[in-house]
């Protein structure tokens, strides 16, 4: 499009004026709130007002406090190691399953897929109750095998789909040609069919690892004890009691918990926003 | 003619021979399979009758004696059993359909493996694709459809503080829940509250972030825009960072006495000629947290829709909109009539689950004020969605395991009952070949 009005002078320069008022006001609607919580990480002393102020002294103290003084570190490895065992997991199978329905015609295929898109509607929520309950009986509360077997399990139909219709882009003709070659049906998939789905696959292992770092509900719900919290469920125990605020603790938690995130995310966006366009709308 | 008849009889001699299990593949003479299919059926008599029987009944009485049957553990366990029954009546279709099409094979003179060596090189081969999607199936037989179950079971018992295993038994009380919910004086009135924000709230959020994306993708899609990367990159931050810490963020920020809007924001504004705004109650006043909540989705939301209607937009052939301009259309006609239908209907199934995802988002709605300020009763707070609802039906002092058990099938039905036509729309069986 070239413009929104109408082609005359005037209306060209209104117009223009009036898109950069917007995008400059929206820039910094989204900016202020994030610059806050990251000036405050760094701002000496107990920060008392959560405001955006340049005035005051500079320090690192609050990360030193975050690291000797609370749980941070244990709640970061926590995140890890559930994030990691997820992804691992879930893209393995998820893998698995994409390539059989998309290459393979075996007795029940269609039923099964039809299954996995009515399986893929129930949410995750509609079994929470019985997560607890079963969590509480079986003293899986504060156990990551548990937590992790739910967010891999709660994955996987969705993903297959997408995953299926990813697989479904490589040509067939590439494997028949293997098989007439003498390849198996394991060397096909790992060495002639895997390698072209690569682009998938990290955006795959990016959700399934962002989706329990970021998770509050499940984490909330079936991890109680201090030390065993996540990073989304621990840094809110810093400000979620008005009378002592950690404010200073919790934008120096939040700064290294984003971090990483944020350049994972604009390393691989583009991938993923195809992934998801190609994927997810056709099926 | 006769050849037909002598086909038809016998696969239907063969399917007819299977309902024992394995009898049918013995006619067929294939004796290591019908062997197999047999021990399978005498396996699961056996369990059946050891354990299975017993856990059958369990699951029907939920225990008699109280202080010793735990009807938790009673309902768990049927659970379990009524999963392997549904697995073997499963098999036991496939049996029937196995035979007979075995017998169809063998009568149009096709070549069938009889022998065990045979057998295991055919599954080999044959039984590659079940091999591979079993890790799948286990998974969401144990995480999602075992769990769904005891669910849905709960929420027909009277499982709550009064009646905690093993001391107490529970028992099956049928529609009883859902009638409280719909008809007992405190339950819903919380739950007509709670409901009706929940709609509210989903309904503004999302579409506010829709719109907001849409725009955004609009203007920055105008080609004179100098900086186009910088304001990509700014407009993509709001996802780029996990919304649980832009959400506590929010929190602090929207604090009464010490949080930015009230401290830095209304000061600076009301410096500006003929505005004097008052300090606002963001989290002691109803009005204002979920005033603030819609705000802080649509923040959250809108670079979602932004990169989504921004890829649909570079899609659009420029043809399109210079043959509308020589027929004399003007920009709303152009709008209307090319941009906003190609936005709409390639998009629109990523829309629906937004709205979905928005009606359980749990995370902004606890992280934000814990569901609070206030109360509307039956220990809902007055921002409380029907997710949150439920979190603390579940894990209060005084726990309601089945109402919140009940609460969680309706909302459950809602969301795939939403989800059926995003994916009727979506059209997700299109583009399969050979469905």
């Amino acid at each position: 499009m070239r413009g929104i009005f109408k082609n005359t002078r005037f209306t060209g320069i209104l117009n223009k004026v009036l898109t950069y008022i917007f995008l400059t006001f929206l820039s910094i609607v989204i900016i202020y709130p994030l610059l806050i919580t990251a000036s405050s990480a760094f701002r000496v002393g107990n920060v008392a007002a959560f405001t955006l102020d340049f005035s005051g002294q500079w320090t690192l103290d609050h990360f030193k406090r975050l690291f000797e003084e609370t749980l941070y570190l244990n709640w970061y490895g926590n995140t890890l190691v559930i994030a990691l065992s997820v992804m691992v997991f879930q893209v393995t199978i998820v893998t698995l399953a994409g390539y059989t329905y998309s290459r393979y015609r075996f007795a029940g295929r269609k039923k099964s897929l039809i299954f996995f898109l009515i399986i893929q509607m129930v949410p995750t929520m509609a079994a929470l109750t019985a997560f607890y309950v079963l969590a509480m009986l079986i003293g899986a509360l504060d156990q990551y095998w548990f937590l992790t077997a739910i967010y891999i399990g709660g994955g996987i139909p969705m993903n297959t789909w997408l995953m299926k219709g990813y697989f479904d882009t490589v040509p067939r003709e590439i494997d028949e040609a293997a098989r007439i070659d003498g390849a198996g049906h394991l060397r096909i998939f790992a060495s002639v069919v895997l390698p072209l789905v690569k682009p998938m696959l990290a955006v795959q292992a990016l959700w399934a690892f962002m989706g329990p770092f970021g998770d509050y509900l499940l984490a909330k719900f079936l991890l109680r004890s201090p030390e065993s919290l996540t990073i989304a469920v621990g840094l809110q125990t810093f400000i979620s009691n008005p009378q002592q605020q950690k404010v200073a603790l919790f934008a120096a938690g939040a700064i290294l918990a984003a971090l990483p995130i944020c350049i994972l995310f604009f390393f691989l966006q583009k991938n993923f926003v195809s992934g998801l366009t190609s994927g997810g709308t056709k099926g | 003619m006769n050849k037909d008849q002598t086909l038809a009889k016998r696969s239907r001699k063969a399917a007819l021979l299977s309902i024992i299990p394995g009898a049918g593949q013995i006619a067929n003479r294939q004796f290591s399979k019908g062997i197999l299919f047999l021990v399978i059926t005498g396996l699961f008599i056996c369990e059946l009758a050891v354990f299975g029987y017993q856990a059958l009944i369990g699951l029907a009485t939920l225990g008699t004696v109280p202080g010793e049957d735990h009807s938790l553990f009673l309902l768990i366990e049927g659970t379990l059993q009524l999963i392997l029954t549904l697995v073997f009546l499963m098999f036991y279709i496939f049996n029937l359909y196995d035979a007979r099409k075995t017998a169809a094979m063998k009568a149009a003179g096709l070549k069938i493996s009889e022998t065990a060596g045979d057998m295991i090189r055919n599954a080999g081969d044959k039984g590659f694709p079940y091999l591979f999607t079993l890790p799948a199936y286990l998974m969401m037989v144990f995480v999602i459809i075992f769990p769904v179950l005891v669910t849905l079971f709960i929420a027909f018992t009277n499982y709550d503080f009064y009646h905690i295993p093993p001391n107490s038994l529970i028992d099956w009380v049928g529609f009883k829940n859902f009638m409280n919910i719909f008809f007992l004086g405190s339950y819903r009135q919380t739950f007509a509250d709670v409901l009706g924000w929940t709609i509210i709230w989903t309904i503004c959020a999302t579409t506010l972030q829709i719109v907001l994306g849409i725009v955004t993708a609009l203007v920055v899609n105008q080609n004179f825009i100098k900086g186009k990367r910088m304001f990509r990159i700014i407009f993509l931050l709001p996802w780029a960072v996990p919304a649980f810490i832009t959400i506590m963020s929010f929190a602090n920020i929207f604090n009464d006495s010490a949080g930015a809007m009230n401290v830095q924001v209304i000061p600076l504004l009301n410096q500006l000629p003929f505005v004097d705004i008052p300090a606002v109650a963001w989290k002691t006043d109803p009005f204002w947290t979920k005033t603030a909540l819609i705000m802080i989705q649509t923040w959250l939301g809108f670079p979602y829709i932004y990169v989504m209607v921004t890829g649909v937009l570079q899609a659009i052939p420029g043809e399109l909109y210079e043959a509308a301009k020589i027929d004399g259309a003007t920009f709303i006609q152009r709008f209307k009539h090319i941009t906003l239908p190609m936005i709409l209907f390639a998009t629109a199934p990523v829309m629906i689950t937004q709205y979905t995802f928005n009606f359980n988002n749990f995370s902004i709605i606890y992280l934000f004020n814990e569901g609070g300020p206030g109360s509307v009763g039956a220990g809902a707070g007055s921002t409380d969605i029907l997710i949150s609802w439920i979190y603390k039906l579940t894990t209060g002092t005084s726990p309601q395991y089945s109402v919140a058990a009940a609460v969680t099938l309706l909302i459950s039905f809602i969301v795939i009952g939403v989800s059926l036509i995003a994916f009727k729309k979506s059209n997700a069986f299109g583009n399969e070949e050979v469905m």
